[in-house]
């Protein structure tokens, strides 16, 4: 018999917690468990959400749903929700009421944001957030999808596999040639590469992408469109952005968000030709 | 091999290893061969000095691990440097025996002073070396743990945090001074005789406390170099700069934290342990928040976020506290007082940093880089020839 085993299931763990915390130090690889069942096509499920700040409703009743492999772009004037419907998904902020599902059963809203984010969900802020301090190797290095309890990244360095894909995604974002460099030394173009380079060494299935092309110029942003452009497909890809010409170049579906709910969805076409659209860009 | 590809990009850090190396070599020599009427002759008293700062050494490196490289400001790590020294000292205390002013073979002189007839349980077992080395340990690292899960679990940080550690070694300085603790209270725990069946006060012994002191220091700054190269180092730097980052990285910050605070708080009750049988006192006093802000502007001084530096500036600031104490005691704490607004005004990279030319780390940065695309270049031709070596297989 096994005594370690038995005694085990004799010790109750009563704070549910406190064993995660003990689980951190082992060789915990995180997952959701089950895999992610999308076939019904849908991979994100948003339904009638609503969080209030102080009496704000920042997101009322907000419904969104994203197909797998698709390209999504959200547009809206500032203070519709796009900030906070992310943070929504990515487990930063809980709702006060309404659901969020990953699949056709993980509930993301019991789920803490590393968790989220191990199993599938990564996300890039509106101010690039990089680690300065590290070099672009080292960034990338980082986000790798890999056992990331303690003890494991205190004793093993990264198996060859995922050496290799640290490479192929520094030639995907164009920066195999900085890639000792300072990331704190990149230009802000390159640092919003850098960081879309980390979501992709999580190998999500869904990218939230904020803001990727403000301050960017004319020909970054043209680079920017035709790495968000490759990735769709092999990754659900969401958008959020002001700059509507580079939403235009991108865009198959557009979201128009407007005071925390949906306005209006379909193609940039029918939605610039929206009299609720309209209204709510150019006043009445 | 390890300890040289550790050291390999630290020269500051190998630098002083191998001085402290030296010293632990020269000393003993110069104490214990040398006659007391040569001029090199180095006094017991001396060598207990710098025994007690490599002690301050070991602290300030705990600090600069969890500051400088995870920005954890602790405002409270002479707490665990103080319960170190405690267990330290229980341990002491208990091989005195009968020796007592009071003679009485089962109590300590304190307990016989408060009429208490029994030993408490929590000094049962100090008359065992080995477990008092463990509680050294474990009754800090305890203590940081529950102290760290606590905090870091409720996003506990910043200014915050380090206003709650005050607060915690606030808290055990009051309960330690008091005499139903158990701990001696304002006294402390003192006059000790022997220290594992030698006298404390012999030369031997002192040159034997100050080599275990400096082998511990070299030991742990090893363990540090490791820890802060390893990928959990680039990890806890990547907290230090983006805590919300790195949570969306899919990383649980609160274990990362947490890991280095327990190792921290080991590390200084260790440097508690070995301070108390160098001075041979240990009191509430230590507990006291004066002396942990003093802690960390030794790190501050000597340079944070390098390690070596933190052992620069407990040795600096300490040599100059008993330059000015034995000349002019009354200006230490405006001497103190102006060195930190000075390092921080002048050298934010402390000390260190003025020896840390740009341009020559630059130079070094970049032949290592070279190096590294050089052994990748040959990695990718490997690569390149066993894609080859398939695809002709595959044709064949």
């Amino acid at each position: 018999m096994n005594i370690l085993a038995q005694a085990k299931q004799a010790l109750p763990v009563k704070d549910p917690d406190f064993s995660k915390v003990l689980n951190g130090f082992g060789s915990e690889v995180d997952n959701f468990g089950a895999p992610v069942d999308t076939s019904k096509r849908t991979i994100l499920y948003v339904e009638g959400i609503t969080v209030s700040f102080d009496g704000f409703r920042a997101l009322n009743n907000l419904n969104l749903y994203v197909d797998e492999g698709e390209l999504r772009c959200i547009i809206g004037p500032n203070g519709a929700g796009k900030t906070t419907m992310m943070d929504v998904i990515t487990g930063k902020t809980k709702p006060d009421a309404g659901t969020v599902y990953f699949g056709q059963q993980i509930n993301l809203l019991e789920l803490s944001e590393h968790q989220i984010a191990r199993g599938g969900i990564g996300r890039k802020f509106q101010k690039p957030t990089i680690f300065e301090a590290l070099t672009v190797y080292e960034n990338l290095e980082l986000a790798t999808a890999s056992n990331k309890a303690v003890w494991w990244t205190l004793t093993k360095a990264l198996n060859g596999a995922q050496k290799f894909r640290i490479d192929e995604v520094l030639i995907q974002i164009g920066l195999k040639e900085l890639r000792h460099k300072n990331a704190g030394a990149l230009s802000h173009g390159q640092k919003q590469w850098l960081e879309i380079g980390m979501l992709l060494m999580q190998s999500p299935r869904v990218l939230l992408v904020d803001e990727p092309v403000a301050g960017m110029t004319g020909e970054e942003t043209e680079k920017t469109a035709e790495l968000l452009l490759s990735l769709a497909g092999k990754h659900s890809v969401i958008v959020v952005e002001h700059d509507m010409k580079f939403v235009r170049s991108i865009a198959r579906k557009v979201t128009v968000l407007h005071q925390g709910s949906v306005l209006t969805e379909g193609t940039m076409d029918q939605v610039q030709n929206d009299p609720k659209v309209i209204e709510v860009y150019l006043g009445e | 091999m390890l300890i040289k590809r550790l050291l390999l990009n630290d020269r500051g850090g190998a630098i002083v290893l191998a001085l402290i190396a030296a010293a632990m070599v020269i000393i003993p020599i110069l104490n214990l061969a040398v006659p007391t009427s040569s001029a090199f002759h180095v006094s017991t008293f001396t060598v207990t000095l710098l025994g007690k700062f490599l002690c301050y050494a070991l602290l300030a490196l705990s600090i600069d691990l969890i500051w400088g490289y995870c920005g954890i400001l602790s405002l409270g790590q002479g707490a665990f440097f103080t319960l170190g020294g405690y267990a330290m000292g229980m341990y002491l205390m208990r091989q005195i025996g009968a020796r007592g002013q009071y003679g009485n073979p089962e109590l300590p002189d304190f307990m016989v002073f408060l009429n208490w007839d029994h030993l408490p349980w929590y000094w049962l077992g100090f008359d065992s070396f080995a477990f008092a080395m463990l509680m050294v340990i474990v009754v800090p690292g305890l203590l940081a743990f529950v102290f760290g899960w606590l905090a870091f679990r409720s996003r506990v940080t910043g200014v915050y945090f380090s206003i709650i550690t005050q607060a915690l070694t606030y808290a055990l300085m009051l309960a330690f001074f008091r005499n139903e603790m158990g701990f001696g209270g304002n006294n402390g725990l003192t006059d000790f005789k022997d220290i594992l069946g030698q006298p404390i006060a012999a030369d031997t012994t002192r040159i034997a406390l100050f080599l275990c002191s400096g082998f511990v220091l070299i030991t742990a700054y090893i363990a540090c170099r490791y820890i802060v190269t390893s990928r959990f180092g680039r990890i806890v730097v990547s907290i230090r700069d983006a805590e919300s980052r790195t949570r969306f990285c899919g990383y649980k910050v609160e274990s990362y934290k947490l890991w280095i605070f327990v190792f921290s708080s080991m590390l200084a009750g260790i440097a508690g342990a070995l301070y108390v049988p160098q001075v041979g006192i240990i009191n509430p006093g230590e507990f006291s928040p004066l002396n942990s802000i003093e802690q960390v502007v030794w790190v501050a001084t000597g340079g944070r976020g390098t390690l070596f530096g933190a052992i620069v500036g407990a040795f600096t600031v300490n040599y100059g506290k008993t330059l000015f104490t034995s000349f002019s005691p009354e200006t230490w704490l405006f001497a103190l007082g102006a060195l930190f607004v000075i390092v921080t005004l002048v050298l934010p990279k402390g000390l260190v940093g003025l020896f840390n030319r740009p341009k020559k780390s630059e130079s070094a940065h970049e032949s290592l880089i070279e190096e590294t695309l050089e052994a990748e270049s040959t990695a990718e031709k490997t690569r390149d020839e066993s894609t080859a070596d398939i695809k002709s297989a595959e044709a064949k």
